[in-house]
């Protein structure tokens, strides 16, 4: 008896979970089937709904009330640099008032092109310069200008803001553990998961309707990365460097500033660049609360149903994005590649030739510009625009494929999508909050067991159940379908170097664009509702779970591979047996990824009329009901927490299982 | 042979005359590092005595325990173990790097764990220097600059501080290179830059953290020669790391040999060679080449009268007179400072030496 029980040991374990997620099942589907006895069970009552979002909008009345001394001086002191920005990039400076104002004129158009092809040039050689001017020059000669500089300006003094603050932020967390622990990775989990949109109100309520708020919003937002990156850096820096550096008898501060972070900066640039398109994403979205520039042609276009106007500003945004990530990344290489030594000389036009080449160009094409209009501003003639083509390709696709295009929507909201939505709206919540504890409790423990099932509590107690499960199935097809696509696509590109090679600047790309731009096309074929939604979601939310994939794949150890050959597994035996197992946790990795992506685009989907939580957000931010949209917005924030956590320790016990 | 014996008590078998007057540079009295919870009182409570076995019940790792040694002026003084036998945290404790849980570091006398952190930026600043396996270069500096960071965070002008720079990178012999990155660099070279960096304070005692194990085996030894020829001209202080056995032997005046966290020989290389403190130690010694280890001094035997064919200093290695008393067929006399004979060498040890059977007729 003895030695079949100890034989036996390793099985009951997963025999016993077996029966227990039977046992719950059953009781869930007991619940629901059951739900005329026990409705309290499936339905939150809506006389127990806790009014949070009622105790936010007291308390950022409060805030308004009270704190207007502080809010108004934080507008008046961050409007300066940024007026600046604004003025000096898309508005020109106008000194004095009314008609007798003396205007000094803004950078020549023909000036900032002329420096990207320069930046260009100097970070990356021939082929950057002419994509990174190519960009610029696209978005001068498409007639967006003036509102890509505005957009840029924001970017150019956020993106500085965003910088500092992390970099501090990143220092204090690797100084002290704790607050690391405590405050810090909790809320950049917070910043990050919560939904652009809801950033936006309270940025609204406090800060008004201004490019100010615009900035600040966009600050938040684009933040975390550079504190992941600053930790990260700091911890990567080898442990020999700190020594030595205490060896040299540095102080604490020498120390940091002159050993730990110059040593750190490949991390940090990589950090930069993130920062960089966050706030480019969130500048685009923040257009709705007075940033203006590319973001606002577009809501406007779109709000108007042009199609053609805002796939035109749509393709400047992308431009634009591709120009910076491009150019900020080209940095960020040349930094982790090393320096090259140079010969030493004394003179500043000598030993920064291109930053002085690049100022000289500025001042003579701005001043230029005073005489020769062409100059000051893109003159109409060598514009031309797209617009009314885009227009006739819609037409003309609407006129020959409606037909399909509708069948197709159609087929897909009755048989999948409604489906769907009618068992994630009618799930009991109580059902859902145990059945995730659950999970929770098999994957970690009782501690991420109570978190889980504490977030999916909060989501049922403020009365937004509905609207949550809304989110979830939505969320979870577009995440699900984005899988299918990208997964197989993932192990083609880790299965073919050629295939690698064509995929790889696509998802470049694709990774690259402001989620706005994903809405645009979509919305012209297949008009408002949940398919478009869902569509954007899968273009926006498939790049990482093709890259992990194809990471993953690649980066079993090739001595397993020549092992498991040796042992006369066949190329598909190899794949099958030794390639995909090894490389699970990584691909669920990039699947976790995925679903957080998809939330985040679900979300912004509001504008094109879905009805979940996003859409709460949308509305409580056209009335500025500052309390419902951060309720939402959080509501939103821990479906993601919760699906992170659970795949995160998911992904951990496996890693562990593997070694 | 009872002479022999004699010899070696009064004198402690020093065949390195003039290291064992010196003064202490550093010492170390009972020094332990302990990790885990609570390893500070752990070893407080026990009066800084404990063994193995209470260090693993308390649930405790033992890098560095009990640790007794002294390091004179001007000696390469070598610690030597396999790696996680605790010589890192050791030379860390040394410097302060990693506070022992227990003990006492002694630098010139004075307790190196109660002054303040003031007075040991002062200390590491001018008087101690530090060379590391991966040489710790910073790489957003170049050549020029890393040698000089020291001395910049200390507060040189930049003109005193790149012309004492200049001083040492024609030392290491990096002429022409000021300017390039480490990136650009060999390791060797890599390595060269940062032992002139951490020459360029002038520090009095040099730890050097397995400098070489990082590079080829022919790298290595150009570089032990290097370092040979740079303290026959600087004569500093050396704590000196390294895992590697021959290369203790090729460098050393004394060698302690650790394990699991505790020193088990400080000797000479000859010492450690013809009287091995363990098997463990033993198991270290046995490829060595004997003759370019052990001296005159060990080989001899007592006069008994027969011809000499010529003389050895005590302290004349093997491999240095093996040729000439081979063909001379003759013992050869070992005579004192003052021309004394001592003993003699036979032609015979010698060649039995070399044959590696020395052990047999010593049994015999």
């Amino acid at each position: 008896m003895t030695v079949t029980a100890s034989a036996s040991e390793p099985r009951p374990p997963l025999q016993r979970w077996l029966l227990v997620w039977a046992a719950a099942l059953a009781a869930v589907l007991l619940v629901f089937l059951l739900q005329d006895s026990v409705p309290w069970a499936v339905d939150y009552p809506a006389n127990a709904v806790v009014p949070v979002a009622d105790w936010v909008s007291a308390l950022m009345g409060w805030i308004k009330s009270n704190l207007s001394w502080l809010t108004r001086s934080i507008t008046a002191v961050l409007g300066v640099p940024l007026d600046f920005a604004l003025n000096l990039l898309a508005k020109n400076f106008k000194i004095g008032h009314g008609a007798d104002a003396y205007v000094l004129p803004r950078l020549s158009w023909v000036g900032v092109c002329a420096v990207a092809f320069l930046a260009g040039h100097a970070v990356g050689g021939r082929k950057l310069s002419l994509l990174v001017g190519g960009c610029f020059l696209y978005i001068a000669l498409f007639g967006q200008w003036t509102s890509a500089m505005l957009t840029l300006a924001l970017i150019s003094i956020a993106v500085p803001f965003c910088i500092v603050t992390g970099l501090f932020a990143g220092i204090w967390a690797w100084r002290k553990p704790w607050a690391e622990r405590l405050i810090l990775s909790p809320a950049l989990d917070l910043m990050q998961t919560i939904p652009t949109f809801a950033y936006l109100i309270p940025m609204l309520l406090l800060f008004g309707n201004s490019p100010v708020s615009a900035m600040i919003a966009t600050a938040i937002f684009a933040t975390p990365p550079m504190v992941r990156a600053t930790m990260l850096g700091l911890t990567r820096v080898p442990l020999e460097i700190g020594e030595f550096s205490d060896m040299a008898g540095c102080t604490a501060r020498q120390k940091l500033w002159r050993v730990l972070l110059p040593s750190a900066r490949p991390t940090l640039m990589v950090g930069v660049n993130q920062v960089i398109m966050l706030a480019l994403n969130m500048v685009i979205i923040a257009s709705m609360i007075g940033a203006g520039g590319l973001g606002y042609d577009v809501l406007l276009a779109l709000r108007a149903l042009k199609v053609g106007e805002a796939m035109e500003a749509g393709l400047a945004i992308v431009a634009l994005a591709i120009a910076l990530d491009r150019l900020s990344q080209a940095i960020a290489h040349k930094q982790a590649k090393g320096h090259v030594h140079q010969a030493v000389s004394p003179s500043f036009w000598r030993r920064h030739p291109n930053l002085s080449l690049a100022i000289a160009i500025l001042a003579v094409t701005t001043l230029l510009g005073l005489f020769v209009p062409a100059f000051a501003a893109v003159p109409k003639a060598i514009t031309f625009t797209t617009a009314p083509l885009w227009k006739a390709a819609v037409n003309w696709v609407t006129i020959n494929f409606f037909d399909a295009i509708e069948a197709f929507r159609v087929a897909l909201i009755l048989n999948v999508l409604n489906p769907v939505r009618a068992f994630c709206e009618g799930f009991p919540w109580l059902g859902a909050v145990f059945l995730l504890g659950l999970a929770g409790y098999q994957l970690s423990g009782l501690r991420l067991a109570a978190l889980v099932a504490a977030l999916t509590g909060f989501c049922a107690i403020t009365g937004l159940w509905e609207k949550t499960m809304a989110t979830v199935y939505l969320c979870g097809i577009s995440a699900f379908i984005a899988c299918l696509i990208g997964i197989p696509i993932g192990l083609m590109a880790a299965r073919s170097d050629r295939f690698e090679k064509i995929v790889t600047p696509i998802i470049d790309t694709l990774q690259v664009l402001p989620s706005f731009c994903f809405i645009i096309p979509v919305v012209m074929l297949f008009r408002v509702g949940d398919v478009t939604a869902m569509i954007a979601t899968i273009a926006f939310a498939v790049v990482p779970a093709i890259r992990y994939t194809n990471h993953g794949i690649r980066q079993v150890p090739p001595a397993l591979i020549e092992a498991a050959k040796v042992s006369g597994c066949t190329p598909r035996q190899t794949f099958f047996r030794v390639q995909l197992p090894l490389a699970l946790p990584e691909i669920m990795l990039g699947v976790n990824q995925t679903i957080l992506m998809a939330l985040a685009m679900i979300i912004i989907c509001a504008m094109v009329g879905t009805r979940d939580l996003g859409q709460e957000v949308f509305i409580a931010l056209s009335k500025a009901d500052s309390g419902r949209g951060i309720v939402a917005g959080l509501a939103i924030a821990f479906i993601g927490i919760v699906a992170d956590r659970l795949f995160n320790a998911w992904t951990a016990k496996a890693r562990a299982r593997l070694g | 042979m009872f002479q022999k014996d004699d010899w070696m008590t009064t004198e402690q078998g020093s065949t390195q005359p003039g290291t064992n007057d010196r003064p202490v540079k550093l010492a170390c009295r009972n020094v332990w590092k302990l990790f885990g919870v609570n390893a500070a009182s752990f070893i407080r409570e026990r009066d800084g005595k404990a063994s193995m076995a209470d260090v693993t019940a308390a649930g405790l790792v033992g890098a560095v325990r009990a640790v007794d040694l002294e390091i004179r002026q001007g000696e390469i003084f070598i610690i030597m173990g396999l790696s996680g036998s605790g010589k890192s945290t050791l030379v860390r404790c040394m410097s302060r790097l990693v506070e022992p849980s227990h003990g006492k570091i002694e630098f010139e006398g004075k307790d190196l764990l109660k002054i303040s952190d003031a007075a040991l930026i002062e200390l590491r600043r001018h008087r101690m220097g530090m060379v590391f396996q991966n040489f710790a270069l910073l790489p957003h500096l170049n050549v020029l600059d890393n040698i000089a960071f020291p001395l910049s965070i200390q507060g040189q002008d930049r003109a005193t501080r790149e012309a004492r720079a200049r001083e040492v990178i024609d030392l290491v012999g990096l002429r022409g290179r000021e300017h390039f990155y480490p990136r650009e660099l060999s390791g060797g070279q890599q390595q060269r830059v940062g032992i002139a960096r951490s020459l360029a304070t002038k520090p009095e005692i040099w730890f050097l953290d397995e400098p070489f194990s990082a590079l080829d085996p022919l790298i290595r030894r150009e570089m032990q020669d290097e370092l040979m020829r740079l303290q026959t001209m600087l004569h500093k202080t050396i704590v000196f790391i390294t895992h590697d056995f021959d290369e203790a032997i090729r460098l050393a005046d004394r060698i302690a040999i650790m394990k699991d966290g505790e020193v088990i020989q400080i000797g000479t290389p000859e010492e450690l060679v013809v009287n091995p403190a363990t098997d463990y130690v033993a198991e270290f010694t046995r490829d060595v080449d004997r003759a370019k280890v052990i001296s005159a001094y060990s080989l001899m035997r007592a006069c008994d009268g027969s011809e000499h064919g010529g003389t050895v200093s005590p302290d004349a290695k093997i491999a240095s007179f093996s040729a000439s008393i081979v063909s001379a067929g003759k013992p050869f006399a070992v005579v004192n400072g003052t021309g004394k004979p001592i003993g003699e060498v036979t032609p015979q040890a010698v060649i039995d030496l070399l044959a590696g059977i020395e052990h047999a007729r010593a049994d015999a």
